[in-house]
């Protein structure tokens, strides 16, 4: 185990493209892998992986491992399992990072528990200690009312990082990196979870999480009209999308993909406007990476006046058509 | 079908954030009084998910674990008045301070000492440390598959199952083999409530205790856990929130615009 060393992050591949959570692993990692003089390495898991390479290389990696196979199109995780835990073998990692993604929430814990090490999840902040040259996570715990920090001993170290929390860096063209195969036959008879099919259930408009201006409903909407019609209308405006809390997704009134929280989407977008949402720890650990937090609620002791900006109590009903208006005229 | 359903005692996590306190030199939680223990949601869902099962065949079997020590019988018995049949209680002084390796160990043996089981249901992570990773623990340790983050399953034929699974944009419709573990997500929709008849059923079923050596283990919780805390503390807010307000909710609404427009927000 004294012979691991550098750090593996695992790609997301959708659609031809590297997902943007690659990116901000690769910027960690990079940090990280300076920090310990050791290589960066980037795996990419797919059918088809072609000249993405190139973009993980600009994006930091000093090795790309290619693994592709018609079977990896989609992510299974008894698949993906068979492909990491060769790689985590075979590579004899420090520490390997994987996003807090739908994979990455499924995989880490997996590879950890077949690996016998410990997996650390939803990470904000990476950093090596220089004693041990150990990982330290600082990861939120009690619904986001507190941090902690972990490590652990047994390697590689596995962490997944939150998305948004870590930059990128400039994607530079010039930056050299080799890129190696690294085939896995599939075991056919370790495949006990088969994909179907995949569902999309595509919003209309900008997408929420590249969206940056999100305008967003709690509990306080009192049913799903609000959605479609004041915020839907105020989110036209400043050209952003409508997100959610849990409640209005728990109650039907959206749909589950607009849910902004611990559990639903993490967004960082510049303005944030949360109208009747009281802002539970659990909803600011999905939106508390907003550069600016606008809150509107009629209650003057709800937790989200403590996480915004600015904000104006009342009742949405009054308030926002008047705000819309004025928004309006100044934005046109 | 036995289906077991993993269930955690947590604080209730729709408290206010402003009751929240750290003891730092020990790093844990401090309860406070009128905070009370509830069984985690997530995992009421997942005694949901197999309830929904057991409604369409009344001869399944649904048994209940709880890990901890000092557990309150009225908070873990919650789901057997929901309608579960059964309750497993890994109550020891020992089991305390684990982390999500040493819980799955623990539960994993228990779950082996039960025996018989087709279905394992775990919440899809608990509202303490939202790590999210016993589940996929448990079915590591026995060898068997998982699918996390479910908002529907059926049993269909042969013993199979067919799971939706979400995701970012949408879900995946997926069909895995038995015995698996199935984590179950707030989209499943809302757990049913207990009723009073199951309420009375519940309150003459005694809980079956084991301790570590019961389930064949000779170390748990803190003894045997991988991850270790360095620090736990509690990030400083700045809370500078400036209120916007005017002689009506309305005119406050248009200053608002005006004052984000000032500071170059819009």
């Amino acid at each position: 185990m004294a012979d691991n060393k550098g750090v593996l992050v695992v790609g997301e591949v959708a659609e031809g493209k590297l997902l943007p959570i690659t990116g901000e692993l690769l910027g960690a990692g990079r940090r990280l892998a300076d920090e310990l003089k050791e290589p960066l390495s980037c795996i990419l898991i797919s059918d088809k992986v072609g000249d993405l390479t190139k973009a993980a290389i600009a994006a930091g990696a000093d090795r790309v491992y290619v693994t592709e196979d018609p079977q990896l199109k989609d992510y299974a995780n008894d698949t993906y399992i068979q492909v990491m835990e060769k790689a985590a073998k075979e590579l004899a990692l420090r520490i390997i990072l994987m996003g807090q993604t739908s994979i990455g929430r499924d995989l880490a814990p997996k590879l950890a528990f077949r690996l016998g090490v410990s997996a650390t999840m939803d990470c904000l902040e990476l950093a090596i200690d220089p004693a041990t040259k150990l990982m330290n996570c600082t990861r939120p715990v009690y619904g986001g009312n507190a941090r902690a920090i972990f490590t652990s001993e047994g390697l590689p170290q596995v962490a997944t990082v939150r998305q948004k929390a870590s930059t990128p860096l400039a994607p530079d063209a010039g930056r050299s990196g080799e890129v190696i195969p690294f085939p896995v036959t599939l075991d056919a008879s370790k495949i006990r979870v088969k994909v179907l099919e995949t569902v999309k259930e595509e919003v209309a408009g900008v997408k929420l999480e590249d969206a940056q201006t999100v305008v967003a409903g709690g509990r306080g909407m009192g049913g799903p009209e609000p959605f479609t019609k004041e915020l839907a209308e105020l989110a036209k405006v400043l050209k952003g999308a409508v997100g959610a809390s849990r409640p209005p997704c728990d109650n039907k009134w959206v749909p589950d993909s607009i849910q902004i929280g611990l559990t639903g989407k993490i967004i960082a977008p510049e303005l944030y406007i949360a109208v009747a949402i009281s802002g539970s720890s659990q909803h600011m650990s999905g939106c508390s990476g907003s550069k600016t937090i606008v809150a509107i609620n009629k209650d003057p002791e709800a937790n989200i006046f403590k996480e915004a900006r600015f904000g104006v109590v009342g009742d949405w009903k009054v308030v926002l058509p008047a705000f819309t208006a004025k928004v309006k005229e100044l934005v046109q | 079908m036995n289906m077991i359903v993993c269930c955690k005692q947590v604080l209730d996590p729709e408290a206010a954030p402003s009751t929240f306190k750290l003891d730092a030199a020990n790093n844990r939680m401090v309860q406070p009084p009128e905070v009370k223990p509830v069984v985690n949601p997530y995992d009421e869902q997942a005694v949901e998910a197999a309830l929904r099962i057991k409604d369409k065949d009344k001869t399944q079997k649904v048994s209940i674990i709880s890990l901890g020590n000092n557990l309150i019988r009225d908070v873990v018995k919650k789901p057997l008045s929901m309608g579960a049949d059964e309750l497993f209680l890994l109550e020891d002084p020992a089991f305390e301070g684990g982390d999500s390796y040493s819980i799955a160990m623990a539960l994993a043996a228990a779950i082996k000492k039960i025996g018989q089981y087709d279905i394992i249901f775990c919440g899809r992570q608990e509202s303490e440390w939202d790590d999210g990773q016993v589940g996929t623990g448990i079915a590591e340790i026995l060898g068997i598959p998982c699918v996390t983050v479910a908002k529907k399953v059926d049993v269909i034929d042969g013993g199979k199952l067919r799971v939706e699974r979400v995701t970012a944009d949408g879900y995946q419709v997926l069909e895995v083999t038995t015995p698996c573990v199935i984590t179950v997500s707030n989209e499943l929709g809302e757990a049913r409530y207990a009723t009073l008849k199951g309420i009375m059923a519940a309150s003459k079923k005694q809980p079956t205790v084991w301790k570590p050596a019961d389930i064949g283990l000779e170390k748990a919780g803190a003894a045997v856990r991988k991850s270790k805390i360095v620090k736990l503390f509690q990030p400083v807010k700045e809370g500078k929130c400036e209120i916007v307000s005017a002689d009506s909710p309305a005119e406050a609404g248009a200053l608002l615009a005006q004052k984000l427009r000032e500071n170059k927000v819009i």
